[in-house]
């Protein structure tokens, strides 16, 4: 042995030649996420008379791959809260462990507050925010539901560049294109959400969520449905989609080969 | 012993580890591009005993719309989250997040100032600290557009307009976002009435300007209301609602009306 302790455990120069110390890593920059890998797909959530209610399929995948079948994408925080997740699926992994991590503190601190939707919202779009500004963004985009200060239904979200936005129906990924206008003819916005049921919500979003399983490639026909009223979280997590139609597909013209 | 490593074939540098990315030479390029455009306009314009502070409620990402009512108009020095008891409003408009956070960072210490020092802080002595956070981010901007407005030490009404690293003016009016280029002239000839003359006052270079007289508070609102209007048939980022602050010394009062929502 080398009576110097800096060598002691290190391969000897003499055998092994002089460790190649780039190996280390010391003086490079840390590696950042520069774009997602494994990514779910849209989130879609509509607020009602009483509640809110979110639905996201269980789809995660890895490009154009559908790689796993079974991700729930909804997350509920303190029997109170609903947390829908798009984008990438390693992060929203993280994500949910600062929930675990806050629930945990907040339940075992001797205030007596408990977090609403609202509060969860604000945290989720700061951590977010923070993270874009380090160049070290977290892939996702959120959305957020539950109830406000006042106890009224609360919907909102926030994205990879902690941009955030309120809005009575919101979807994210292909649901901004195909489900918002959906939800926007079915719900005008200058509608009060007093006069939507929550029966007639939760039918809406199962519509939607056939409309995107026709269209959006990167979609499953199971999803998770959440529902947040006053008496707490439903969350399915095995719905499926029913009486899919593929009529409409013979009709289609205009992509390739035309036999009549 | 010692010729093993050296028996190796010499370009053994070239094997892809996966963590050799970070040590490769030059400059490392980002594939993440921390800001967007949220789009919406705001306007301000300031009269003899009040300012007025408008922006439109839209929220936007490329065509699609976020939102039908996100506002960009705050109270500044607020006691609670309603903003009760402020006496500066303050629009940003561009980047919403950075607007946000710019915000917070702004109310944050105009609240300080006043546990601090026992008395408000003056519109003056905000519009010269929110020109320091903002260039204390001069190398990774709040990419937002803000106007802050309030009353001046006199009692008249105080608008000062920034730049996102933090030049800024006191302003009789100004225009900003993305519509700020078809507001902007519509304000000159009819607030500083800019190409405006005295008719039959000479010929030619002779002609006398109309002199800028600090305008009533109906005008002024009726102006906002047309500039709105008139940004929305022109622009696709503008409309669904407009919010308007007027600070007067009786305190702040907000009306929301509706725009096109096309």
């Amino acid at each position: 042995m080398n009576h110097l302790p800096q060598a002691w455990g290190r391969p000897r120069d003499d055998v092994y030649g002089t460790y190649d110390r780039s190996y280390l890593q010391t003086s490079t920059p840390n590696s950042h996420t520069q774009s997602p890998a494994v990514t779910g797909t849209s989130v879609l959530a509509i607020k009602f008379n009483g509640g809110v209610a979110m639905a996201a399929d269980k789809l995660a995948s890895y490009g154009s791959l559908a790689r796993f079948t079974d991700v729930k994408r909804i997350r509920v925080f303190d029997k109170t809260t609903v947390v829908g997740f798009g984008g990438d699926i390693s992060d929203m992994q993280y994500i949910d462990r600062l929930l675990d991590s806050i629930d945990v503190e907040e339940n075992y601190s001797s205030n007596g507050n408990t977090l609403n939707a609202k509060n969860v919202h604000t945290y989720l779009a700061k951590v977010l925010y923070k993270r874009r500004s380090k160049f070290d963004p977290l892939w996702n985009q959120i959305l957020v539901a539950g109830f406000d200060d006042d106890s009224k239904p609360f919907l909102s979200s926030a994205d990879l560049l902690g941009t955030t936005f309120s809005a009575p129906h919101l979807a994210t990924g292909f649901g901004a294109h195909l489900a918002i206008p959906i939800l926007r003819r079915l719900f005008p916005e200058e509608m009060p959400v007093e006069n939507i049921g929550k029966e007639e919500a939760v039918a809406a979003l199962r519509e939607c969520m056939k409309v995107l399983f026709y269209r959006d490639a990167r979609s499953l026909d199971q999803y998770s449905l959440a529902v947040v009223t006053s008496d707490g979280v439903e969350l399915k997590e095995d719905e499926k989609l029913e009486a899919q139609s593929w009529n409409f597909a013979e009709n289609i013209r205009g992509y390739g080969t035309q036999v009549n | 012993m010692t010729s093993l490593l050296q028996l190796q074939s010499p370009d053994f540098e070239t094997i892809g580890y996966s963590f050799s990315e970070g040590s490769r030479p030059g400059n490392k390029e980002h594939g993440f591009y921390p800001y967007t455009d949220n789009g919406g306009s705001t306007l301000g314009i300031s009269g003899s005993d009040f300012t007025i502070l408008a922006g439109d409620t839209r929220s936007v990402s490329g065509y699609n719309i976020n939102s039908r009512h996100s506002p960009k108009v705050f109270k500044i020095g607020g006691d609670d989250e309603t903003g009760e008891g402020a006496h500066i409003i303050l629009s940003v408009v561009g980047f919403a997040a950075d607007g946000q956070a710019l915000k917070e960072s702004l109310d944050g210490i105009v609240n300080m100032y006043k546990y601090q020092h026992g008395k408000p802080m003056s519109v003056k002595a905000c519009a010269q600290r929110l020109s320091t956070i903002l260039y204390q981010k001069r190398f990774f901007p709040y990419y937002a557009n803000a106007i802050l407005g309030g009353l001046d030490e006199n009692g008249k009404g105080a608008l000062y307009s920034y730049d996102p690293v933090g030049s800024y003016e006191r302003v009789q009016c100004k225009a900003a976002g993305s519509a700020s280029s078809l507001i902007m002239p519509f304000l000159d000839n009819q607030v500083d009435y800019k190409n405006q003359y005295v008719p039959g006052s000479g010929e030619g270079h002779a002609l006398e300007r109309r002199k800028p007289e600090p305008l009533p508070r109906s005008t002024v609102e009726q102006l906002v209301r047309d500039a709105f209007t008139s940004a929305v048939e022109r622009h696709i980022e503008v409309g669904d609602g407009l919010q308007m602050m007027i600070i007067t010394a009786s305190g702040i009062e907000e009306i929301y009306s509706p725009l096109k929502k096309d």
